[in-house]
């Protein structure tokens, strides 16, 4: 499967080779497991396996917790507190399905950003950073509607909110909303496809994987250098990899771990730290919260989506030029998805030939710049709508903007690039000493 | 109608968010009373669990529900901890609940729950505690909430121990200022007094003291797992740090070939 040349797998026995020739599916996972891996991975490579492991969680916890919820308005929030108090272990199962989203989220943060970092969407990885978007996408939708299903005020709220942002679309918006929510408000209807729609999108994720892992099979893995492993025979490939299995499993499961140290230390003593008071509070289309506030990992693009109100003159000027169509609303509405947008098209918008951000002396700042602007929108999207959140967020989301579409584009021209390693294990050696020669003490 | 709106607004206004500043008025005072199940280790104080629950049930029960609380979990270890008989006694002596195969009212049994109460329209009292935080911030970064926690507990205790005994009437309500509510004036009037409950074991009963007893027993209506969910976190804790350490020096003598090292 690998463009890196490998030893392929190679029945043996009378039976394997019964199987082999009717299903390859022995020598399929053969493959996949030892794949050659750039062998001077760093730490910030773990976060794949953290997120297969989140998907696996998510899955089995929710389809437990599904056996004794039910997704009626008048009996969803009493299902979760009959999980709470009366389904053996049930608490455990929903605080882990709760915290273990906000886990999810956690990694494919960083693991987006590494691959921002290190230039891993680019040539020829494209397709297996679009297909990784469209997993964050489909995480997205996942995440929204499961924070439906308890029926707390926060739930139907932002059901509300996030929905009426279709209204925002000119002409056929308001339809587009009714027809989502099965009727004029977020009610039963919408409460029954939401878990519907929760319950299936997890699949359309898990397939998505196979395709993501498929994608970097082909191309190989990057790797924190951004130099390719050298192709032109066996030998020469083994002398920048390793294979995957033993090395890289017995490295991402001890960092997978360790991070199940701190995460189980949150479900056990901090489990609703991550979540909202409201929510604890039965929804009631009557009372509005005082301000509606969605999860922590919709607040950086829930920021950009509230900065651009109507004093904007940009959107003003586009409300001008579009004679009105595209209001303060839908301007918003298009900037939230754009920003996402964006981050799909940094393969095309990243004119550097240099990868790894390690040797692009100027892409470093802005991207730490980044950084920082994420998190400063993720405050911000908490933040009251009022000043001077509203000014700052402003200034935050047209940073984002100009990072993929301004800054990205130029530092490829005008940046000087510092010195890469010829090869892998080049870089590897620089760190580690040659295999067998200048040996640190024994342990 | 008009007091539904006030009950209305005045709901709507203790719904401050734990990811932004108090809402505007006076500024909201929490104490951070230092409960028993507070911490890793804490554990609820079965007495004040039994002392909230009386005073609960003399006091609060007249406008508030518990709703999603069976009332057989009165008798579950670790929590209130009242033998079998007694809740069974307890609830046909303080409840009656609607049986439709009687199609009549009939005393309550363990097996109910706690009955609802919106007659006066107070909210329902069982996931209160952890309905409100009690700390904020700062900034919106949940800093506090990190080191003190979210304080449901406090902030019902401060809240009960708030009034500051000023009034004024509103829209044909009366408020009751308090220094614990957001915008600082309430539609509830101070339900406790000094001395208005009378415990078994002799227990002082200040307003303060009772304050924070049926906070107790509140936050164990809102959260009745959270002993067994310290306890699953504490050896969940334990046994994945032993297999870090196991992974880890797995890790370090398959990776010590690679890497140059004697192992």
């Amino acid at each position: 499967m690998s463009g890196i040349p490998h030893d392929h797998y190679e029945p043996k026995t009378g039976g394997e080779k019964w199987l082999h020739s009717r299903l390859p599916i022995v020598g399929l996972l053969y493959d996949t497991l030892m794949i050659p891996t750039p062998k001077n991975l760093n730490w910030w490579w773990i976060w794949g396996i953290v997120l297969a492991f989140c998907l696996v969680l998510q899955i089995v916890t929710g389809i437990i917790l599904v056996m004794h919820y039910t997704p009626h308005v008048d009996m969803a929030f009493a299902s979760i507190e009959h999980i709470m108090r009366n389904v053996n272990g049930g608490y455990m199962l929903r605080y882990l399905h709760m915290n273990g989203a906000s886990l999810f989220f956690v990694a494919v943060y960083i693991h987006i950003f590494r691959g921002l970092f290190y230039g891993s969407y680019k040539s020829p990885r494209e397709i297996t950073w679009i297909i990784g978007m469209l997993i964050y996408l489909c995480m997205m939708g996942t995440a929204f509607m499961g924070y439906v299903l308890p029926w707390g005020q926060m739930s139907f709220w932002g059901a509300t909110v996030i929905t009426g942002l279709f209204g925002a679309i000119p002409f056929i918006g308001e339809s587009i909303q009714t027809w989502l929510l099965g009727g004029p408000a977020v009610d039963n209807a919408t409460l029954n496809r939401f878990f519907s729609l929760h319950y299936l999108l997890p699949f359309v994720i898990a397939a998505l994987v196979v395709v993501h892992i498929w994608a970097f099979h082909s191309t190989g893995n990057n790797n924190p250098t951004g130099v390719e492993v050298r192709r032109g025979s066996k030998a020469e490939a083994e002398k920048d990899t390793l294979p995957f299995w033993p090395y890289f499993v017995i490295k991402d499961v001890f960092a997978l771990a360790v991070i199940l140290v701190v995460f189980w230390a949150i479900v056990g003593y901090m489990p609703n730290y991550l979540g909202h008071p409201d929510n604890y509070i039965e929804a009631n289309p009557l009372v509005t919260p005082a301000h509606i506030v969605p999860e922590w990992y919709f607040l950086p693009f829930y920021a950009i989506l509230r900065a651009f109100t109507g004093e904007v003159w940009v959107v003003q000027f586009a409300s001008f030029i579009t004679g009105g169509i595209i209001d303060a609303k839908f301007f918003g509405v298009l900037a939230m998805f754009g920003a996402i947008l964006a981050m799909a098209l940094a393969p095309w918008l990243d004119t550097s030939t240099v990868r790894s951000g390690k040797y692009r002396p100027m892409f470093k700042w802005w991207f730490y710049l980044l950084i920082f602007d994420f998190f400063a929108l993720m405050w911000l999207g908490a933040m009251p709508a009022e000043e001077p959140f509203a000014t700052w967020s402003l200034i935050a989301s047209a940073y984002w903007f100009a990072y993929f579409f301004v800054i990205l584009p130029i530092l490829g021209v005008i940046e000087k690039p510092t010195a890469q390693p010829e090869t892998i294990e080049e870089d590897f050696n620089a760190h580690y000493g040659k295999a067998g020669g200048d040996a640190t003490p024994a342990e | 109608m008009l007091k539904k709106l006030a009950i209305g607004a005045a709901f709507a206004l203790a719904l401050t968010p734990a990811a932004s500043f108090a809402a505007g008025g006076g500024e909201q005072h929490i104490e951070d009373f230092q409960f028993s199940f507070e911490g890793p280790f804490g554990k609820y104080d079965q007495n004040q669990l039994q002392r909230g629950l009386q005073i609960y049930t003399e006091v609060c029960a007249a406008c508030h529900g518990l709703q999603y609380v069976p009332l057989r979990t009165l008798s579950d270890e670790g929590g209130v901890g009242l033998p079998e008989d007694q809740v069974r006694a307890y609830a046909a002596e303080n409840f009656t609940v609607f049986d439709p195969e009687l199609d009549d009212d009939r005393e309550a049994r363990p097996t109910d729950h706690f009955p609802a109460n919106t007659a006066a329209g107070a909210p329902d009292l069982s996931m209160m505690a952890k309905a409100r935080a009690g700390f904020h911030g700062p900034a919106g970064l949940g800093i506090n909430q990190l080191f003190k926690g979210m304080g449901g507990a406090e902030y019902i205790a401060s809240l009960l121990d708030g009034y500051t005994g000023e009034e004024k009437e509103e829209a044909g309500t009366i408020l009751y200022e308090n220094s614990a509510f957001p915008g600082g004036w309430i539609s509830m009037a101070p339900p406790l007094f000094d001395e208005q409950v009378e415990f078994a074991d002799g227990h002082e009963a200040t307003v303060e003291a009772m304050s924070q007893d049926v906070a107790a027993f509140l936050m164990w209506a809102a959260e009745p797992k959270m002993m067994a969910r310290k306890q699953a976190g504490f050896i969940g804790v334990i046994f994945l740090t032993i297999l870090s350490v196991l992974l880890y020096l797995t890790n370090k003598r398959l990776w010590a070939p690679v890497k140059g090292k004697k192992h």
